[in-house]
């Protein structure tokens, strides 16, 4: 987890896209960035012409499945995804099984996570006891776990009971916690397959009305401002809670938002094929609220892009629709969706992509040395990253232990190359380190 | 044609008209003393069931079984929510039993799909979930040819037909909508607002809650089934107060054109969306529409199958 003491000189990157300059980093840290350094004896040289650098990208939402759905993914499956991917840092989601609600679950996730070594993984903690939304799980102990949780969430399920929303919001005041919220009105979801609009109507799918999630938010806004604590809204999906978000903004409360790299470039009409690696929860929206989106990222009404990574054994997606788990993986092409959505779109620059998937993730997350900027006296999280190149997306070549990518298939553009944790390369020449 | 039958969205009016002319000519087969053909001798033709249905079993195994198909019912008891073999490991199996067509119905929209794309035989649907039905919009087409005394190589323009009551949840809605329309009729839809789709988006239909204002303009009346889990998830207050103002009793019957039809895709729930009377009266078509799905099966399975050489 320390650096291994190795110097390294990165020659010729891009720092956020700018123009082409020396990296040095030793001892865990950046030493340097400008042009024309010189290599000190026994250091490493990397040619990174061409190459963009990052900080280390950071994801508020993974699912690793360790413990429990090991077939599935595991920390270090995951884990190694993660830096393939270009992240330093990912908030490994409650719903494992165990859940992760208690202070020993986050532990024993915390400390797999340290053992894999790819990349820091930070638990996150269930709100309520076993997910099952009646009382609140021990907050304050995981808080002072050695795993130091500071964001809470049921996520897959809604935190839905109104006054155990506001207790968990008031609650975590008391160690600077945020309650990240799945945000999904139970009853009007019930047995819901699909985004509810033109497609569900012709394909015969029970459908997710934006409604349910806008509702949801709404409330909790006001809650959040009522008890004057902090709310994450995971994975917003519709043009309509982008308008909610933006307005609780405009109020300055302490709200911020999540948005998946899905939900940023597919749409509901790929659900006509009943292929359930579309199926996923919150659901494909319109092209509609994918413009919305994308404008609010843009704007920063959105604050950041999370994976919402989400493995599944092969058996669990060759079914029915109706019958297949909900979820896809994403970490390996995260910053291709975004290049994709974004950048090559003209509605992002790369400093704003530094912004969005990694220092305010890392501000929302609470994880001091991530999300830093690249500058000297700075940890060394940064990725290194090829935009140039372009490729289609076979998830039978992923790291994950799973293949339920929904961008299989796809052109995408990019490459990440390196990715370093505090100076130490976990990923070169694209490949695992 | 496609080598499947999934939805009546794929058909092109040359299909269905082809179709249809085919369970005319195969129709005079049930006229004869041996209703029996050798077109499908050696092929095999399961029928795969997921969900009881008994009518709409018999009436494809009739169907396979006048054109000298061997038949294999498979009925799975529940459907895999239930954790059983899965929907895949059940395909590769018909496959290893060299099965040359897979009737299917499922309680989950796009399984037929899903089959699709795990078998190499035909695929025929006959019910997904809320999806598609589409041999029940065939031989409703079929039906209304006949009454109104068109012949084969016609289509059903000019003909203006209501369908109401529970198109949400209505496969058999689906189907219809498309297949009436490709044939040239005025489609019409009748339901509560909350027993429609909230976007209807591009379906080639008119939509009104409004049954008494739409009986008068309707040539053909096709009534669906309300599902008994309907009746007590707030789509309306009352099985009462939905017969009053969604039901076809014999005071509406009254306000329909002279030679208008009756249909039910079957199994009514009489005295809810249709009146016994009703459902009785030499309007109605339910017992033909039974009788010609056996024609419209078979010339699906011929069209299908028959093509077809036997060592491919």
């Amino acid at each position: 987890m320390t650096a291994d003491g190795t110097t390294w000189v990165i020659r010729g990157a891009r720092p956020l896209g700018g123009e082409p300059a020396d990296i040095t980093v030793a001892d865990g840290a950046i030493t340097g960035i400008g042009p024309g350094a010189a290599a000190p004896s026994g250091a490493q040289v990397l040619d990174a012409s061409g190459l963009i650098a990052l900080p280390g990208l950071v994801d508020l939402h993974t699912h690793l499945r360790e413990p429990g759905r090991e077939d599935a993914e595991t920390i270090e499956t995951g884990t190694l995804a993660a830096a393939l991917g270009g992240f330093t840092a990912v908030h490994a989601m409650a719903n494992t099984d165990p859940v992760a609600d208690t202070a020993g679950v986050t532990e024993q996730i915390w400390r797999l996570g340290r053992a894999a070594g790819r990349c820091d993984v930070q638990p996150v903690g269930a709100v309520t006891a076993g997910l099952a939304g009646s009382r609140l799980a021990e907050l304050g102990a995981m808080a002072e776990s050695a795993a130091r949780v500071r964001v809470f969430s049921d996520d897959g399920h809604c935190v839905s009971d109104a006054v155990l929303m506001r207790r968990a919001l008031e609650y975590v005041k008391a160690f600077d916690g945020v309650i990240a919220q799945h945000a999904q009105e139970p009853t009007l979801t019930e047995g819901a397959q699909m985004n509810e609009g033109v497609a569900s109507g012709r394909l015969g799918l029970a459908g997710w009305p934006a409604v349910a999630e806008e509702a949801v938010i709404a409330r909790d806004c006001l809650l959040a401002a009522h008890v004057d604590s902090a709310l994450h809204i995971c994975h917003v999906s519709t043009a309509g809670s982008v308008e909610i978000i933006r307005w609780a903004k405009s109020k300055g409360w302490r709200v911020t938002a999540e948005v998946t790299p899905h939900h940023l470039l597919l749409t509901d009409d790929l659900v006509a094929t009943y292929d359930p690696v579309y199926k996923v929860n919150p659901p494909l929206r319109t092209a509609t609220d994918v413009a919305a989106l994308r404008e609010a990222l843009a704007d920063g009404t959105i604050d950041c892009v999370a994976t919402d990574h989400a493995p599944h054994p092969v058996e669990d997606k060759e079914t029915e629709w109706a019958v297949a788990a909900h979820g896809m993986t994403g970490l390996e092409t995260a910053l291709r969706v975004v290049q994709e959505a974004m950048v090559d779109t003209g509605l992002l620059g790369w400093p704003e992509v530094a912004d969005r998937m990694s220092a305010r993730p890392a501000v929302i997350g609470r994880l001091a040395g991530q999300g830093r900027p690249l500058a000297p006296g700075e940890p060394a999280n940064l990725v290194l990253y090829n935009p140039a190149t372009r490729e289609v997306v076979d998830p039978a070549t992923h790291a994950s232990r799973s293949r339920n990518s929904p961008f299989a298939g796809m052109t995408l553009p990019g490459q990440v190359m390196a990715t370093f944790l505090r100076g130490r390369p976990t990923v070169l020449d694209g490949k695992p380190a | 044609m496609n080598r499947h039958l999934i939805s009546a969205a794929d058909l092109t009016k040359q299909d269905a008209l082809l179709i249809l002319d085919t369970a005319e000519e195969l129709a005079l087969v049930a006229d004869r003393p041996i209703k029996k053909l050798p077109t499908l001798r050696g092929r095999t033709v399961v029928n795969l069931f997921f969900e009881d249905s008994t009518r709409t079993r018999i009436s494809f195994e009739a169907a396979a079984k006048r054109l000298s198909a061997d038949v294999i019912n498979f009925a799975v008891k529940g459907s895999s929510v239930a954790k059983g073999e899965s929907l895949k490991d059940t395909a590769l199996t018909l496959e290893a039993m060299g099965a040359d067509a897979v009737v299917v119905r499922h309680s989950a929209s796009g399984a037929p799909h899903r089959l699709s794309n795990w078998l190499r035989g035909s695929v025929i649907n006959a019910g997904d979930g809320a999806h598609e039905h589409p041999t029940q919009a065939l031989l409703d087409a079929f039906t209304i040819r006949r009454r109104f005394g068109r012949g084969s190589g016609e289509a059903l323009d000019g003909l203006r037909v209501t369908i109401v009551g529970d198109v949400l949840h209505s496969r058999v809605a689906r189907s219809n909508i498309w297949l009436l329309h490709l044939l040239g009729a005025e489609v019409a839809l009748v339901a509560p607002p909350t027993l429609l789709p909230v976007a209807i988006g591009d379906w080639p239909c008119s939509v009104s809650y409004d049954l008494d204002a739409a009986l008068p303009k309707s040539d053909v009346v096709m009534m669906l089934r309300i599902q008994q889990e309907r009746m007590n998830a707030a789509y309306f207050p009352s099985v009462r107060e939905y017969s009053r103002r969604y039901g076809l009793d014999t005071a509406r019957l009254r306000q329909l054109p002279e030679d208008a039809i009756v249909m039910h895709p079957g199994p009514m729930n009489r005295g809810v969306e249709i009146a016994a009377e009703v459902a009785d009266s030499p309007r109605s078509t339910i017992v033909e529409q039974v009788a010609n799905g056996v024609s419209v099966r078979m010339a699906v399975l011929y069209l299908l199958l028959g093509g077809l050489e036997v060592a491919e």
